[in-house]
C-alpha cells in the first residue's frame, strides 16, 4: 500500500497581479485565559501582548490575537509536531482547547502599494495605516466571506480563508484587482 | 449600516455583526420550577421599544464575542456597549452622551 | 441643422471640438463639453418629452439633477440601454444615441395626447375611482392599458454587460457638492490635516460656479485666485480625495453616506474590461453637506410647454454652453436675483421683457435691468400661454392693490419664457440623516436644525445663497467639522454665514383672474400634477400632507419634487388654512437621484453571486460527470449518470451497489465541532437531548439538538475523541448556526464551564464508505485499527492511518449498511478517495450521490432534519423519543417538551406512506386528508415530507407527518393531486430491515 501523505491539493486560488498564495502551514487554533495564552506564545517564542487584535511574530512563527479567549498559532508546516509538542508541554494541566486547524483554511497574501484600495472593494474596515497599523490582525469579511486579515507590512496583508471560500475570495480579488491594475 | 462599538474590538461596521435579541432575558437557572407561563414568556415575550433599548450583539465576524448594547431605536444612536456579566449603565452615568 | 442659437465666445463648451450624435434618429451636431440638453437647445430643439399622464409635449426645465421633463433613453446596444436619464445630466459624446420616451408613433405626434384632451376628466384619484369594476378587469384590461398609456422608459431586455464595482471607503470629512461652500468647507479641513473626499455629480469642480460667465469673479476678495488655488491644491493633496461625476444617493445610519460614481457613462468608447460604475460606501467621522440649492418654478396656467425654463438655467445655458435658449424672452419672477438672466440673455443679443409678480421692484438688479433698456411690468402675473410645440406667446394681467388679477390683460409674443419663484435649499441629503427641519418664515423655506448623524450643512442648502457667503460658510464648516473629527485645530474658526432672504415666493402659484383654480398650471411636471389636483385633494378630505402625496402622486418618481414639493405644500397649506411647518413635509428619501441597480450589485453578480462552496473531492466527482445539487452555499454530487442515464436510472444503480457491495460518498459537507474541555461532557448534557456521561472515548452516538422552544433544530453523530475531547458533527446546512447557538450558551448561560468550541468543518474532509463490502475495501488501506466487528462494532470510533495519512475513522451508517465513515485532513482528502476508489473497484465500488443517499436513508426511516421536520416538530414527533436521556434533569428544549400542546395525541407524528399504486411516486410537500373526493376547502391532517422510488424494495415509499399518525397505522389516506386523489396506507417510517442486522454486520 502507498503511503500518500505527501500528497496534498489546496483549494483553487485565481491568479491575479496583487495576490500571491501562501504555501501550506501548521495552523493550531488555542482557546483559553490569558496565562494559557502567555505560556504558549512563550513555549514558541514569542511576546505576549493582551492587547486586542495584534499579532505577535518571530521566526516564521505568528500568534494573532481572533478573540479574547481565542488565538490562531501559525508556523511553517514542518513545524507541526515539534509545535504541538511544546504546546503540549507548555500548557499541561492548564484548561484549554488546542485544535489542528491547518487544514482549514489557507493563506494568501496581498501585497503592493494599491493592497489597501483593493481589499476596500469588499472589506469594510478603514485600512489607512493609522488605523489599521502593521501588526493588527481580526476577522472580518470580505465581499460575502469571512477572512482573517493580518498586516505584515504598510503594504502587504496576510489573509487567512477557509478553504471552501478561497477560490471566491480570490476571484472577488481578482476582478477587482482590474481596475486598481491597468 | 450601523456602527457598533465591540467592547473588545472598538468601532467596526454592522456588516461583522449579529443581532442577538433582546438583552438580560437570563434562561431561568431551574426551567422545571417555572409555570408553563412562565417558561412561555421566556421563550416568546420581548419588548418592543421606541426609545432606548437593551439588546444583544454578537460580533460574529471579528471576536465572536456576544455582548450588550443600549441603543436608542428612533436614532439608532448606541448610547454604551457593554460585555456579558456587566451592569448596564445607569441614567446617570449615560448623562452626556448624546440621544 | 446647425447650431444656430451657439453664442460667439465664452462658456467652458470646447468650441474646436464638435460632436456628433443622434436624437430620435435625427444627427444632429453639439460640442465638446456639451450636455445632450444644451446640445439640442443650441440645435433649436426644446421638444424632448411628453409628459407622464397626458403625453403632454414638454421641454428642458432645469439644467441640472433636478430635471423632471428631459428624460431620454441613451442606447449603446441592444443590451446596453439606459431608460430615464435627465437630458441635463448626460455628457455629450461622439456617436451618442439619445430616444425620447412615453410616445407613439413620434414625440411631435403622440396619439397618447388623447389623454391632454381628457383631462378635466382625468383629475387626481382617477384611476382609483374610475376603474373598480369589474374588479377581476384590473388584472387583464385596466391595470395592463393604464401601463401602457402612461409611465416612464422602457427597461432593456437583455442581460446588462457591463460591470460595476464597490469601494469601503473612510474618512475625516466628507464634503457632498464642489460649489463656493463645498470647495472651502474641503480646503479648510484638508488645511488642518484632515483625511477628505470630495464628492460632486458634475464632470468638474465648481458648482454653481460654472454657470457664472466669470466664475471666480463673484467670490469675493481674489476670487479667482482662490478658486484656482483651491481646486489645485485639493487636487494635488495626496490626503484628499476628488471624485467627480459621482452623487451623494443616500445617507445612512452612523455616517454611511453611498456614492455613485459614474466612471464610463461620458466616454464615447468605454474600456469593457473596466467597471461602468463605482458604488462607494463611505464611513465618515464628519460629513459636510454642500448641496446647493434649487431654483422653484411658479405656477401658472401652461407652465409646461416646451421653451418655459428656470430662470437660472437659461442663464446657465448661456454662459456655461454658450447656447441662447430663445431669441425673445419674458422673464417671470417673485425676486431680484433672477434679473441676472434676464440681463445676461440681453447682453447675449436676446430681447427679453421682465413680468414681476411683485408690486414693485426697486433693487439694484432691477435698476439696472431698467437702465439697460429691459421692460419691467411690476404687480402683474401670467394667466396663460400658447404654442403647440413650443411656446409663442404669454398672457399677462395687471394685479390690483389687492394683489387681485383683475386689470387689463396683455398678450406677448416669445419663444422663451424664464421663470423664477427664488431658492429652495437642498436639504435631501440632511433630512435623510433623520435631520429635524425648521421653516423659514424669511426664506420661506425648510432649512437643516438638528440631526443625530455627525453632519453639518454649508452654503446655500442652509440658506446661505451668495457665493461669496457661502464660502465663507464652508470654510467655518469644514474648520469645525475637522476639529470634531479630532484634530487638532489650531487656526482661527471663521463664523458660519447667516441665511440671506432669496426673495422667494411662499407659494409658488400665480394669482388668477376670479382667484379661481386655473387649468393645466402645473405643481409637478414629471407626475402631471396641477395645482387643481391638489386643491381636489384637500377639498376631497386629504389632510395629510404624505396622504396628498400618495393621492396625488406629486413628488413622486424619479425626480422626488425636486422642483415641486414646497410649491404643492404652499398651494395645500393655504386650502387648509393651515401655516407651511403645520402641514410638515413628506419624507425625503434615498436615492437622491436615480441609481442604476448594477452598482448596487457591483461584484456580486454571476458566478460570484455567492461564494460557490466545494469540497477538495469535487473536480474529481465533475470529471465523473458528476450532476451538482445546491445544498446551502455548497455544490454537492447528487448522482453520477454513466452512458446518459436518467437520475432514476443513476440512482437505482447506485442503492443497488450500496446495498449490494459497496459505495463511495462525499460527506465533506457535514458541519464539525470540536468541543473540548474539562466540562465538555457537561456541555453536552446541557445541549442535547442525549445523555453523554456514559458514553465511553472510542463510541460515537446520534445526537438530537433542540431549541428551548422543544423542536428539533438539528441532528448528527457526535463521536468521543476522549475525555475532555468531542467530535461533533452537524448538518451541511446547520452548521454554523449550531455553533452559534454552542457559543451563545457558552458565553451567555454557562459561563461557569470550562469548554471551547472550534469549527472543524473544513478540516476534515469525510468519505462514507457504505454497503456490505465495505470492510473488505478498508482493510487493505488502514493502518493502526482493526476493522473487525468486534473491535470496531456499530458506532464505534478510531484513530489512525490510512494510507499514511492520519485519520478520524467513526464506524456510522446513514444507509442501513456496513459503514465507515473516514475523515482525514482536508488536502489529502483526494488523494485518500482516490486510493479507496481504486481499492474497491474490485468490488464493484460505486460513487454515490446525495439523491442516492436520500433514497438509502428513507429505506431506513432515518429523517433528514429541514426536510422531514420544519421547527415545529418535537422528537417525540419523529419518533426519537428513545433519544431523549432519561436522568437528565435538565437539557435545551426539555421544559418545554413537558408543556400540555407537545402531548396532545392529535400531534402530527412520522409515519411511512405506501402508495397504492406502487409505481406512483408522491409529491414531496402534498397534503394529505381523510377522505376520497372531497371538495375543498378540505382540512388537510398531514403532509409528505420525503417521497422516493424504491430500487430496492421495486417500488415508491414516502415519509409524512400526519396528526395522530401512529393511531393509524394500516388505516388508508389521500393524496390529493390534479385528476385523481392517491389512496396511501399508513405504515411505519421503516421500510427496510427493520431490525438493523445489516448495518450491524
Amino acid at each position: 500500500m502507498r503511503d500518500l501523505s505527501a500528497v496534498r491539493q489546496g483549494p483553487y486560488i485565481a491568479a491575479s497581479p496583487l495576490v500571491r498564495p501562501l504555501p501550506p502551514a501548521t495552523r493550531l487554533l488555542l482557546r483559553g485565559n490569558s496565562e494559557v495564552m502567555a505560556s504558549a506564545l512563550g513555549a514558541l517564542g514569542l511576546e505576549f501582548v493582551e492587547t486586542a487584535c495584534r499579532a505577535a511574530s518571530a521566526s516564521g512563527r505568528s500568534a494573532l490575537w481572533l478573540g479574547p479567549d481565542e488565538r490562531l498559532l501559525l508556523a511553517p508546516q514542518g513545524q507541526y509536531s515539534e509545535v504541538f509538542e511544546l504546546l503540549c508541554a507548555a500548557l499541561a494541566g492548564r484548561a484549554h482547547s488546542l485544535v489542528d486547524v491547518s487544514h482549514r483554511q489557507c493563506a494568501l497574501e496581498v501585497s503592493g502599494p494599491q493592497a489597501g484600495p483593493l481589499l476596500n472593494c469588499g472589506c469594510p474596515l478603514d485600512l489607512d495605516p493609522a488605523a489599521f497599523p502593521v501588526g493588527m490582525c481580526t476577522r472580518t469579511v470580505l465581499a460575502k466571506a469571512e477572512i482573517v486579515l493580518w498586516r505584515t507590512a504598510e503594504r502587504s496583508f496576510h489573509l487567512e480563508v477557509w478553504r471552501s471560500f478561497a477560490p471566491y475570495v480570490s476571484k472577488v480579488l481578482a476582478l477587482a484587482a482590474r481596475e486598481l491594475t491597468p | 449600516m450601523l456602527l457598533i462599538n465591540c467592547p473588545y474590538c472598538g468601532e467596526r461596521p454592522e456588516l461583522e455583526f449579529v443581532h442577538g435579541g433582546q438583552a438580560h432575558i437570563a434562561r431561568p437557572g431551574d426551567p422545571a420550577e417555572c409555570s408553563d407561563q412562565q417558561w412561555a414568556e421566556y421563550l416568546y415575550r420581548r419588548d418592543n421599544i421606541k426609545g432606548l433599548h437593551g439588546e444583544r450583539w454578537r460580533h460574529t465576524h471579528g471576536c465572536g464575542r456576544f455582548f450588550n448594547a443600549l441603543r436608542d431605536t428612533t436614532s439608532d444612536v448606541f448610547l454604551a456597549t457593554y460585555k456579558v456579566g456587566e451592569q448596564p449603565p445607569t441614567q446617570a452615568q449615560l448623562k452626556g452622551v448624546k440621544a | 441643422m446647425s447650431q444656430g442659437l451657439r453664442t460667439v465666445s465664452g462658456g467652458r463648451i470646447n468650441r474646436a471640438r464638435p460632436v456628433r450624435f443622434t436624437f430620435d434618429g435625427r444627427e444632429l451636431s453639439g460640442l465638446e463639453g456639451d450636455t445632450l440638453a444644451s446640445a439640442l437647445l443650441a440645435n433649436g430643439v426644446h421638444l424632448v418629452g411628453r409628459s407622464f399622464k397626458y403625453h403632454r409635449p414638454r421641454g428642458v426645465l432645469t439644467a441640472g439633477p433636478e430635471e423632471p421633463n428631459a428624460l431620454v433613453a441613451i442606447r449603446r446596444d441592444a443590451a446596453r440601454v439606459t431608460p430615464n436619464l435627465r437630458a441635463t445630466e448626460v455628457e455629450l459624446y461622439e456617436g451618442l444615441e439619445a430616444h425620447s420616451q412615453n410616445r407613439w408613433p413620434s414625440l411631435g405626434f403622440d396619439t397618447g395626447a388623447i389623454n391632454n384632451l381628457l383631462a378635466p376628466f382625468i383629475p387626481a384619484g382617477f384611476y382609483y375611482k374610475t376603474f373598480m369594476w369589474p374588479r377581476r378587469a384590473w388584472q387583464w384590461l385596466y391595470e395592463p392599458r393604464i401601463r401602457a398609456a402612461t409611465g416612464l422608459g422602457l427597461a432593456p431586455e437583455h442581460p446588462d454587460p457591463d460591470s460595476y464595482s464597490n469601494r469601503f471607503a473612510h474618512c475625516d470629512v466628507l464634503v457632498v457638492g464642489a460649489g463656493p461652500a463645498g470647495l472651502a468647507a474641503a480646503q479648510s479641513a484638508a488645511a488642518r490635516g484632515a483625511r477628505v473626499i470630495l464628492c460632486d455629480e458634475q464632470p468638474e469642480l465648481g458648482g454653481s460656479l460654472l454657470g457664472e460667465a466669470d466664475p471666480g469673479a463673484s467670490l469675493g476678495e481674489n476670487g479667482r485666485d482662490w478658486l484656482a488655488d483651491t481646486i489645485r491644491g485639493l487636487l494635488a493633496n495626496p490626503r484628499v480625495t476628488v471624485l467627480t461625476r459621482t452623487t451623494a444617493f443616500g445617507y445612512f445610519p452612523h455616517n454611511l453616506i453611498g456614492l455613485e460614481q459614474r466612471l464610463s457613462d461620458h466616454l464615447a468608447q468605454p474600456d469593457c474590461r473596466q467597471p461602468r460604475e463605482r458604488q462607494w460606501q463611505v464611513r465618515a467621522r464628519q460629513v459636510v453637506l454642500a448641496t446647493g440649492a434649487i431654483e422653484r418654478p411658479l405656477v401658472f396656467p401652461g407652465n409646461d410647454r416646451p421653451g418655459v425654463m428656470l430662470a437660472g438655467a437659461v442663464r446657465t445655458y448661456l454662459n456655461r454652453y454658450g447656447v441662447l435658449a430663445g431669441r425673445r424672452a419674458v422673464l417671470i419672477t417673485t425676486h431680484d436675483e433672477a434679473y441676472r438672466s434676464a440681463l445676461d440673455l440681453k447682453r447675449a443679443g436676446a430681447t427679453v421683457t421682465i413680468v414681476d409678480a411683485r408690486n414693485g421692484a426697486s433693487g439694484e438688479l432691477a435698476e439696472t435691468a431698467r437702465r439697460e433698456g429691459l421692460a419691467v411690468h411690476t404687480a402683474t402675473t401670467v394667466i396663460g400661454t400658447r404654442g403647440r410645440l413650443r411656446v409663442r406667446s404669454i398672457r399677462i394681467q395687471r394685479l390690483d392693490a389687492h394683489g387681485q388679477a383683475r386689470g387689463a390683460t396683455e398678450r406677448i409674443d416669445c419663444d422663451l419664457v424664464l421663470m423664477s419663484g427664488g431658492y429652495t435649499p437642498s436639504v435631501h441629503l440632511f433630512s435623510q440623516s433623520r435631520g429635524k427641519l425648521a421653516w423659514s418664515e424669511g426664506l420661506h423655506a425648510f432649512l437643516p436644525a438638528e440631526s443625530p448623524e455627525k453632519v453639518r450643512c454649508a452654503g446655500a442648502c442652509r440658506g446661505v445663497f451668495s457665493a461669496a457667503a457661502a464660502r465663507g460658510d464652508g470654510e467655518s464648516a469644514g474648520a469645525r467639522a475637522a476639529r470634531d473629527a479630532g484634530l487638532t485645530v489650531d487656526i482661527v474658526i471663521g463664523e458660519p454665514q447667516p441665511a440671506q432672504s432669496s426673495g422667494t415666493a411662499a407659494a409658488g402659484d400665480l394669482p388668477q383672474p376670479g382667484g379661481a383654480p386655473p387649468a393645466k398650471a402645473f405643481v409637478d411636471w414629471q407626475n402631471d400634477v396641477t395645482s387643481r389636483d391638489l386643491l381636489l385633494a384637500a377639498r376631497e378630505g386629504f389632510r395629510s400632507i404624505e396622504h396628498v402625496k400618495r393621492y396625488t402622486t406629486t413628488g413622486m418618481a424619479t425626480d422626488q419634487g425636486k422642483t415641486s414639493n414646497l410649491n404643492a405644500l404652499a398651494i395645500v397649506a393655504r386650502q387648509l388654512g393651515k401655516s407651511i411647518p403645520e402641514v410638515g413635509l413628506t419624507t425625503f428619501r434615498m436615492p437622491y437621484t436615480p441609481v442604476t441597480f448594477g452598482s448596487f450589485a457591483g461584484y456580486t453578480r454571476g458566478e460570484l453571486f455567492d461564494p460557490i462552496r466545494t469540497t477538495p473531492i469535487h473536480d474529481w466527482a465533475a470529471r465523473q460527470g458528476a450532476v451538482f445539487e445546491d445544498v446551502g452555499l455548497w455544490k454537492r454530487a447528487r448522482y453520477f449518470p454513466r452512458n446518459g442515464e436518467s437520475m432514476h436510472a443513476a440512482v437505482a444503480r447506485e442503492c443497488q451497489a450500496v446495498r449490494s457491495g459497496c459505495g463511495l460518498f462525499d460527506a465533506s459537507t457535514l458541519g464539525k465541532i470540536e468541543v473540548v474541555g474539562k466540562d465538555a461532557v457537561t456541555f453536552m448534557n446541557r445541549l442535547y437531548v442525549n445523555g453523554w456521561t456514559n458514553l465511553a472515548v472510542g463510541r460515537c452516538r446520534y445526537g438530537i439538538l433542540l431549541r428551548d422552544d422543544g423542536f428539533i433544530y438539528d441532528d448528527g453523530v457526535v463521536a468521543r475523541i476522549a475525555e475532555d475531547r468531542f467530535h461533533v458533527t452537524t448538518t451541511t446546512g446547520g452548521a454554523a448556526r449550531v455553533l452559534a447557538m454552542m457559543e451563545d450558551y457558552l458565553q451567555t448561560e454557562w459561563t461557569d464551564l470550562s469548554v471551547w468550541l472550534t469549527s472543524t468543518s473544513e478540516q476534515w474532509s469525510v468519505i462514507a464508505l457504505q454497503g456490505p463490502r465495505a470492510r473488505q475495501v478498508l482493510e487493505a488501506l488502514v493502518q493502526e485499527v482493526d476493522l473487525s466487528a468486534a473491535a470496531l462494532p456499530h458506532m464505534g470510533a478510531a484513530t489512525g492511518r490510512i494510507c499514511g495519512i492520519p485519520m478520524r475513522l467513526f464506524r456510522v451508517s446513514f444507509t442501513g449498511e456496513l459503514g465507515f465513515e473516514i475523515n482525514v485532513p482536508a488536502d489529502h482528502g483526494l488523494a485518500v478517495w482516490e486510493a479507496i476508489h481504486a481499492a474497491g473497484e474490485p468490488h464493484g465500488i460505486t460513487p454515490y450521490g446525495t439523491e442516492t443517499m436520500h433514497v438509502l436513508r428513507a429505506e431506513k426511516g432515518f429523517v433528514i432534519v429541514g426536510q422531514d421536520t420544519d421547527g415545529t416538530v418535537t422528537p417525540d414527533d419523529a419518533g426519537l423519543t428513545w433519544a431523549i436521556g432519561k436522568q437528565k434533569p435538565d437539557f435545551v428544549g426539555k421544559r418545554a417538551l413537558e408543556r400540555p400542546a407537545m402531548h396532545s395525541p392529535e400531534r402530527k407524528q412520522l409515519v411511512g406512506l405506501l402508495t397504492a399504486q406502487p409505481h406512483v411516486v408522491l409529491e414531496e410537500g402534498a397534503q394529505i386528508v381523510l377522505d376520497a373526493r372531497t371538495t375543498p376547502p378540505t382540512r388537510p391532517i398531514g403532509h409528505v415530507t420525503s417521497s422516493y422510488y424504491s430500487a430496492t424494495l421495486g417500488r415508491s415509499i414516502a415519509l409524512a407527518l400526519v396528526r395522530a399518525g401512529r393511531s393509524r397505522m394500516g388505516q388508508t389516506l389521500y393524496v390529493p393531486m390534479p385528476g385523481e386523489d392517491l389512496a396511501v396506507q399508513v405504515t411505519s417510517p421503516v421500510f427496510y430491515d427493520p431490525k438493523g442486522s445489516r448495518l450491524n454486520a
